[in-house]
């Protein structure tokens, strides 16, 4: 069931990616401890269930491990420890986000641990908002800004923030 | 088809030599010294030689005056490629038994017309 | 025909850069004075291919460049001028300037002609300072034109000629053929030929190899007299030739009548030299050794951007590879075939023997392809002399360079990426290891110092080391520089060694204090980790006035690697076999303390330090107790020391994938590698462990100490 909705979500990120519009920015969202964010659907690589990882030694909690997409040694963050949040066990649902981001020192790819995905949605521009404090104080720089979408409240987050740890 | 031995130790020398001969319907076999040189014209025999003056191990007068020792070599026209003007070098490699030269730096055309005045 | 001579520039541009490395390295072999016929021989024909080639393709600038200074190159090897110091360094220079010229060339660029026209210049003085040339020897560029031998016939038309050529007996041994000659002949315009048997010998004393017979030849053809005589050019000494042009009754035909040679071109007689303002072949000498320093570097950083991204690989080498992919296709299908139908115990066990087979050609075709990235040394080896002298000499330091190991073979691009470095390290030996001649003297030592760089194979690494036999490195002066940086505090307790390696430390030498070599900054941090991102380690040894050696380790090879798999909790981790001395479990008794902070464990007469890598790593739920855990006594810079495991499990040879990549540096951690059921396993990096450990080297010379009493 969980492969089924990821494909759809698949099929339709694919989509949307293709047919970006200029005026327009396009996110994914997703949950994690109740909240509803989003992230710049250009940086996604894909969406993907959760493999065993192998740990690193010495890393910082929010790390989870390296996991192998297709060859590739990729990095896996929990989003709830790199937000200062309780992490919850990895089951069936859960969900890996693997996005591709400019960092620093090179494009990286990264694997986020999120609650499950929500969905994909257009926002003018010019509507998101500076954002509130999400969890900790110090996760402020991690949010870019807030959208309505409809009638719920999706905060942005900025990748980039999220994904440098040095 | 007639066969030809070319050579020089410069590599790209070869390569154009060999290209330019063969384009024009020779078969054509390149060594980088006189003694390789030497060694293949022992073994088939070719109906000219076109050799640079310059080479390590054994120079291309030298390899003229060895080929001329070979009974299947005693009228085979050789060419010397040198890029001395002065007559020196051209008397030298006569009394070697070369047929005649080639002054570098040539074009493919120069080359072919030369290969010409010895083997149709 | 056309024929596109682009396609060999390429391999002009390698073969000259070649020859120009050749030229650098015997020029730098010689003595001033030297009649050694090999070696002015293989300098001379490096230049003459350079400019035979040039010309032929068309790089005019250079083939102009090169005349005057392969002419120089005759006359030495000849033996008619004897070979001085002055003419290496102008030759030295000439090196570099068509390194600089053929780089241009090679970017498609104009090559900028300054520095050639002032080394012409000098070449040209050079020659022009002895007497009258002998005329080969013309100290001009460009060809020599002969002048005109024919009367003018100018007005155009067809003429009628008459030409008589009488072959001597030998003429078929020169290879030359008479019928070619006609035909070429015939294709100047219309020609009639009869043959004159007068001079045939009666039938039993005829020679089959001689020739006897002689030509009448009427031409009526639109050309000039210089036509005609090339075409018999080859053949003026083997022959009487005569050629008349009927039109006018001239003196031509004296003038043609000969029995000796008649060379087409006629050597110009030299040209009466413009007097050259009076140009400075030995300038001060400060100024001369700037040059070549500025000129070698921009030579040498110009033949860095040529570094080329090929390889030369040999024809039997590819045809070795060829074979083996042809087994491996073969194993291939033959595994596939057992893989149809129906699958019996006798079919599993084919496909086990094909699969053994499989191993066996994969691994041959590894190792061989592998072996193609392998270069020796001596490339990068063969930088040095030409840097040493040149920053020698600006120096005013008597150098002599010592090569050792020159045919150690390590990967291409590991090499490629060591030469930085070692320049570096060098220069620092000579900059500040070395003593000024008279200092030297005043310590007793000899005049001329000594940089030995050293490479030789050690396990699965290249060892490479630098040593020079000047005045050491000071710890009071670097611990003092340290401190005035606030690298260490005046509290701070070290060792003699672990403050002269505070010189690798980031921020401890400024732009301030770089030498005066070339204004540039080379920190020796930026050298440790150059070397470190190859995976590779340096360290320093040094005694005061007696000298200090660098050693640089690097792996053999950057991508494959024999491990052992190590279990360690519920993680699985690989150690380089290659770094494996052996690996036991522990008893009770063999156990050691010392001073309560480190375990050691006593094999025969050595004491290894244990580390208890979950400990190290903080992982849970692993082995603790060390009679139940296993051993890994690993070799290191730091000696030999041991890795706590709970288990071992198989040996195999992986391929090492960057954690870099998309993390980040782990220390203690090299790489990362893909296990045969998809799961990552990370490779231990040893000397990282060890730091990660706190092991210092200190209290490794405490372990030694202890083993010897």
């Amino acid at each position: 069931m969980v492969t089924e909705q990821l494909d759809q979500l698949q099929k339709q990120l694919d989509k949307q990616q293709q047919e970006h519009s200029v005026s327009q920015d396009q996110y994914l969202t997703f949950f994690m401890a109740g909240e509803e964010y989003g992230i710049d659907i250009l940086s996604i690589q894909e969406i993907r269930g959760f493999d065993a990882t192998t740990s690193i030694p010495n890393a910082p909690d929010f790390i989870q491990g390296v996991m192998n997409l297709r060859g590739t040694i990729v990095p896996i963050v929990d989003l709830r420890l790199r937000f200062g949040l309780e992490q919850i066990p990895y089951g069936d649902i859960t969900v890996v986000i693997v996005v591709k981001v400019k960092l620093d020192e090179g494009e990286k790819i990264i694997g986020m641990v999120v609650d499950s995905v929500s969905d994909v949605y257009s926002v003018n521009q010019s509507a998101s908002t500076k954002a509130p404090d999400v969890g900790e104080a110090d996760n402020r720089e991690f949010v870019k800004g807030l959208v309505s979408v409809g009638d719920k409240m999706v905060v942005l987050l900025d990748l980039k923030k999220i994904l440098t740890f040095n | 088809m007639k066969k030809i031995l070319a050579v020089d130790d410069s590599a790209s020398m070869r390569q154009m030599v060999v290209f330019t001969l063969k384009k024009a319907g020779y078969d054509v076999i390149d060594a980088k010294d006189g003694v390789e040189a030497l060694e293949l014209a022992k073994k088939s025999s070719f109906d000219a030689v076109i050799s640079d003056v310059n080479m390590p191990n054994m120079d291309g007068i030298t390899l003229i005056r060895h080929l001329r020792t070979l009974p299947a070599y005693k009228f085979t026209p050789l060419l010397m490629l040198t890029t001395e003007s002065g007559t020196d070098k051209k008397h030298e490699g006569k009394a070697a038994g070369a047929t005649g030269w080639i002054v570098k730096p040539f074009n493919p055309d120069q080359l072919l017309a030369v290969i010409q005045k010895v083997i149709r | 025909m056309s024929i596109d001579l682009s396609q060999f520039y390429e391999v002009f541009f390698e073969e000259s850069f070649e020859g120009l490395d050749i030229m650098e390295h015997e020029l730098l072999a010689l003595k001033p004075g030297s009649k050694d016929s090999e070696t002015l021989n293989t300098i001379f024909r490096a230049a003459h291919s350079i400019k035979g080639g040039s010309g032929t393709f068309g790089f005019n600038v250079v083939a102009d460049f090169t005349h005057d200074l392969e002419t120089l190159l005759d006359q030495i090897r000849e033996g008619t001028r004897t070979i001085e110091s002055e003419h290496i360094d102008l030759f030295l220079k000439t090196v570099d300037c068509l390194r600089d010229m053929l780089t241009a060339l090679k970017n498609s660029e104009e090559p900028d002609t300054t520095v050639a026209n002032d080394i012409s210049r000098q070449i040209l003085a050079i020659l022009n300072d002895e007497g009258t040339p002998s005329s080969n020897n013309t100290a001009q560029s460009g060809p020599v034109e002969p002048p005109s031998q024919s009367q003018d016939h100018s007005n155009g038309g067809s003429k009628r000629w008459h030409i008589s050529f009488k072959p001597q007996s030998h003429l078929f041994k020169t290879g030359n053929e008479p019928i070619f000659m006609f035909q070429e002949l015939a294709d100047l315009g219309q020609m009639s030929i009869e043959a004159d048997f007068s001079h045939l010998p009666p039938f039993h004393d005829l020679q089959p190899d001689d020739s006897y017979l002689y030509w009448q030849i009427e031409l009526i053809a639109d050309c000039e007299k210089e036509k005609i005589e090339e075409i018999f050019e080859w053949v003026l000494d083997d022959c009487e030739l005569e050629i008349r042009c009927d039109d006018a009754d001239l003196p031509d035909s004296q003038a043609d009548d000969i029995t000796d040679e008649q060379p087409v071109e006629v050597e110009a007689a030299p040209e009466p030299l413009i007097p050259e303002p009076i140009i400075e072949v030995a300038p001060p000498v400060a100024e001369r050794l700037a040059d070549t320093n500025a000129v070698s570097e921009s030579g040498a950083a110009q033949s860095k951007k040529a570094e080329s991204t090929s390889i030369r690989v040999s024809i039997e080498k590819v045809d070795s590879l060829i074979n083996m992919v042809g087994e491996l296709v073969i194993t291939q299908a033959m595994l596939s075939q057992y893989s149809e139908g129906e699958f019996t115990e006798n079919r599993r066990m084919l496909m086990l023997e094909g699969l053994s087979q499989l191993a066996h050609n994969t691994r041959e075709l590894q190792e061989s392809v592998m072996q193609i990235r392998m270069l020796p040394i001596s490339h990068v080896f063969n930088r040095f002399p030409r840097l040493v002298r040149d920053i020698s000499q600006k120096l005013g330091k008597k150098v002599e360079l010592k090569l050792l190991g020159e045919t150690t073979e390590l990967d291409k691009t590991v090499m490629e990426k060591i030469s930085d470095p070692m320049v570096h390290l060098i220069r620092n030996s000579l900059d500040h290891g070395l003593e000024k001649p008279d200092e030297r003297l005043a310590a007793g030592k000899e005049e001329t110092g000594t940089v030995t760089l050293n490479a030789y194979h050690q396990g699965g690494n290249i060892v490479i080391k630098i040593i020079d036999d000047g005045k050491g490195i000071n710890p009071e002066v670097v611990k003092q520089k340290a401190l005035d940086k606030g690298l260490i505090q005046s509290s701070d307790e070290l060792t003699e060694q672990e403050i002269i390696d505070l010189i690798f430390l980031p921020g401890f030498s400024t732009a301030t204090e770089v030498s005066d070599l070339s204004g540039r900054g080379v920190g020796m941090d930026v050298v440790r980790r150059n070397i470190q991102e190859l995976n590779g380690t340096v360290e320093v040894s040094s005694e005061r006035d007696v000298g200090s050696t660098f050693t640089i380790r690097l792996p053999l090879t950057l991508a494959i690697l024999d491990g052992q798999l190590v279990t360690v909790g519920k993680n699985t981790y690989i150690i380089p076999l290659v770094n494996i001395i052996e690996s036991i479990q522990m008893t009770p008794d063999q156990l050691n303390n010392v001073g309560g902070d480190m375990e050691l464990f006593r094999q025969r007469d050595e004491y290894i330090p244990i580390l208890r890598l979950y400990q190290i790593f903080n992982h849970d739920g692993a082995v603790e107790n060390l009679t139940q855990g296993i051993l890994v006594i690993v070799d290191s810079e730091y000696g030999h020391v041991g890795l706590l495991v709970d288990d071992l499990l198989a040996q195999q040879q992986v391929v090492i994938k960057s954690l870099e990549a998309n993390y980040q540096r782990v220390e203690g951690i090299s790489g990362a590698t893909i296990l045969g059921d998809g799961t990552i396993s990370l490779i231990i990096d040893i000397g990282g462990v060890i730091s990660l450990a706190g092991l210092k080297k200190h209290q490794r010379k405490q372990t030694r100490h202890m083993a010897v009493s």
